[in-house]
């Protein structure tokens, strides 16, 4: 329902930040966050909902990871 | 000095813009004759076509209304496989424009033109009430050099080649609307070079398409519907550069189904196909040329994702706007 | 650990009892569609699209509103561009600018107020529209027209909270097995808030983000959960999703917004299921309270059944024969994220 696209901030002036989305620079304002320079922004509708903890493409890489294997009934580990 | 209704009046301010700014840019033998209507020497089979163009903002990265005018129109002729000759202009002018702005397009018109190897041969310009807006429709014909060109005309088997990069026309253009800043410029460029080379080594084109509005999805879905015939395309064969995928993903856009001004679509038989895309890639404004999918047996268009699960692709209904949700 | 390829293979080849999972947002239901996911996995799973795509819960008297507006001399519409399509009971957004309506599509509702500021003989109405993640947004906005003491910016607000929407389906006894919760609320909300749902209705809960990769993960998080007839939350966007969510947002959103019970075009009233401007801001609404909301359901149209996740869009009689995305009948063929409108432009890929 909501689209957010993540972004780095490059420069913050007062409340606003530059914000580069894959070299599309736009401005996003930043009052919801507690965000500095270089941060990775989730951005919806020109503003910052949240300061990400990590890269989408490293958190798309590693999300599989998260997942927990069936356990006895998969014969490849043994254990659960 | 700008545009009033006197300017379309018939009498002497209408003939200073037609000296002054078309006659000055267009110059050729042909307009300069300033005859009712001009006199041509064709080839017996001829391509024809007309387009109307209306853009804002009317100066953009990349181009403006005048050269996607004349680039529109060139293009329409060339993928029917015909060499584009000769162009008409009419203009529309809202008064209220600048005199200068007027030039500045038909400067622009004048080297898309040149580039293309096209002469504008006849013009027409009215002025209307209105709040300083411009509109060209330009008409076009050109020398069928290869016949059988058609958009019903892919068969099983054959190969879809991709000009190059996809969504700048229609990125570039939102980009000044949305006011978001980066440096991607509209595509818009006659493709006269691309489908003469692809001519003149002797790739048989079965159909080819120029892809404008409505995007990829719809050309292929029109190809595949007219050709009765199924298109599978693949998305990690796709060219689209990360900036356009930056601002697609920002306002919630589809890069399928955005406006391009200067590519085209080329169906091929399959064992020509590493041969045409090499011809494309070598050509002005083909280096990012692609084969990008193939004409298959059934319906309907259908895309295989990155992660190798299918996507039907239908046209575009409505219009592409910026979404939140 | 598992890797995206056991992933593929697990779902492909899943053959248990069939289970159906409800994804409750729309920018979810779009993606699926575009990554192909359905054919990568099993029949047995189904995936069945919820109630979170604003422009298809819409109540038509509140688009009628908006036409209104739109009509009116003085008067501009601001909206996102997601509600310009949606019929209210005569009309779109769309349809009232081509009869002469003022009607804006923007993408911040920052230009909102810099757009009323620099036009004062203007009125400007704002469509706000949207759930939990875009509510703080329009309470930064509510900030700055007092800020600038801005009086030609109204709202007309239909802001919906999608947990108690959950819930009612959850006690309404639909019979859907797990969720896929939605990751951008969720970044707002935080993910603890699904935790007591999982334990109350004995479901999988779990968050994911909008790459597919997110949806392929979150599907077989959900099978693995039923499989372990074991059921909880799992946050799977950890980038962006906290346990707490953003408390400024949340704080925010309570200055200027109280609950109310809130209509949902297909479904009907859910308790304390919306938002409005408090009573002491009433002067910055454009009316959003007064509006009727009886709606003539069009015959035969099954959106209802559609939403709660009943049927499919395919099994509703109207669903291609009468109801195309050029003549919707229903409001979830209206949208681009909408069930039907989404099950239309990719009819062939499977039933």
């Amino acid at each position: 329902m909501c689209i957010a696209v993540p972004g780095k901030i490059v420069e913050i002036n007062g409340d606003t930040a530059k914000v580069d989305i894959m070299n599309n620079i736009c401005e996003a304002n930043i009052k919801l966050v507690d965000a500095k320079i270089g941060d990775y922004i989730l951005i919806h509708a020109g503003f910052a909902l949240e300061v990400m903890k990590k890269d989408m493409a490293q958190e798309v890489l590693s999300i599989f990871e998260e997942l927990e294997e069936d356990g006895n009934e998969n014969p490849r580990t043994g254990k659960g | 000095m700008k545009i009033d209704m006197a300017y379309g009046s018939g009498g002497r301010q209408t003939s200073d813009l037609i000296h002054e700014v078309f006659l000055k840019n267009f110059d050729n033998k042909i307009l300069c004759k300033m005859e009712d209507a001009a006199v041509l020497q064709v080839n017996p089979k001829i391509a024809y076509t007309t387009d109307s163009f209306v853009v804002t903002p009317m100066f953009f990265k990349g181009g403006d209304i005048g050269k996607v005018a004349v680039c529109g129109t060139v293009n329409d002729l060339l993928v029917m496989g015909a060499m584009p000759k000769y162009l008409t202009a009419g203009f529309i002018i809202e008064e209220g424009v600048e005199i200068d702005t007027i030039d500045r397009i038909a400067k622009s018109m004048s080297l898309a033109a040149k580039e293309a190897k096209v002469r504008i041969v006849a013009g027409d310009t009215k002025v209307i009430e209105g709040k300083g807006g411009v509109y060209i429709n330009t008409s076009g014909i050109g020398e069928i050099r290869r016949a059988g060109v058609s958009i019903s005309n892919c068969r099983l088997g054959d190969v879809i080649l991709l000009s190059g990069n996809l969504g700048e026309h229609h990125a570039s253009i939102m980009s000044h609307r949305m006011g978001i800043e980066n440096s991607i410029q509209s595509d818009c460029a006659p493709l006269r070079s691309i489908v003469k080379n692809l001519m003149e080594n002797n790739i048989k084109i079965h159909c080819m398409r120029d892809v404008t509005r409505g995007g990829l999805a719809t050309v292929l879905s029109e190809a595949a519907a007219s050709s009765s015939c199924a298109i599978e395309i693949y998305e990690k064969s796709l060219p689209i550069s990360d900036q356009v995928r930056g601002f697609c993903d920002i306002l919630g856009l589809d890069p399928l189904y955005m406006a391009n001004e200067g590519k085209l679509i080329a169906a091929v038989p399959k064992d020509q196909a590493g041969k045409a895309l090499a011809l494309m890639r070598r050509s002005k404004y083909g280096e990012n040329a692609q084969v990008i999918g193939k004409i298959k047996e059934g319906s309907g268009v259908t895309m295989i994702t990155s992660l190798n699960g299918s996507r039907i692709i239908d046209i575009l209904y409505g219009e592409g706007l910026p979404r939140i949700c | 650990m598992k890797t995206l390829e056991l992933v593929k293979d697990e779902l492909k080849n899943y053959n248990g009892r069939k289970i159906k999972i409800m994804e409750v947002c729309g920018t979810h239901t779009s993606s699926i569609f575009k990554n192909g996911i359905r054919s990568l996995i099993s029949p047995q799973i189904q995936l069945i699209s919820g109630p979170g795509c604003p422009v298809c819960v819409t109540p038509p008297a509140y688009i009628d509103k908006l036409v209104e507006y739109a009509v009116r001399e003085k008067t501009c519409v601001l909206t996102f561009g997601d509600m310009m399509k949606v019929k209210g009971s005569r009309y779109s957004l769309t349809q009232a600018k081509a009869e002469g309506g003022n009607v804006k599509i923007l993408y911040s509702p920052l230009s909102a107020v810099k757009m009323a500021l620099e036009d004062k003989n203007t009125e400007f109405i704002f469509a706000a529209v949207g759930f939990e993640t875009t509510t703080p947004i329009y309470a930064l906005m509510m900030e700055e027209i007092l800020k600038n003491g801005i009086k030609n910016l109204k709202l007309l607000t239909s802001i919906k909270i999608i947990l108690p929407a959950l819930s009612y389906l959850c006690e309404t006894k639909e019979n859907i097995d797990a969720f896929l919760c939605p990751g951008h609320v969720s970044v707002v909300t935080g993910c603890s808030v699904y935790k007591g749902m999982a334990e109350k209705y004995h479901k999988p809960f779990v968050v994911a983000g909008f790459e597919g990769e997110h949806i392929l993960a979150a599907v077989d998080e959900i099978i693995h959960q039923i499989k372990k007839n074991r059921y909880y939350m799992k946050n799977l966007y950890t980038s962006s999703v906290t346990e707490e969510g953003n408390r400024k947002a949340a704080a925010i959103t309570d200055k200027f917004f109280e609950g109310i019970d809130e209509y949902w075009r297909g479904i009907g009233i859910i308790r304390n299921s919306g938002l409005k401007l408090k009573d002491v801001y009433q002067e910055y609404d454009a009316g959003s309270r007064i509006l009727d909301y009886t709606e003539n359901v069009p015959k035969g149209c099954k959106c209802k059944e559609v939403i709660l996740g009943r049927i499919n869009p395919g099994d509703c009689p109207l669903f291609k024969t009468v109801c195309t995305p050029l003549n919707a009948v229903g409001p979830c063929m209206v949208s681009a994220e909408g069930a039907c409108g989404i099950w239309y432009k990719n009819r062939e890929v499977r039933p």
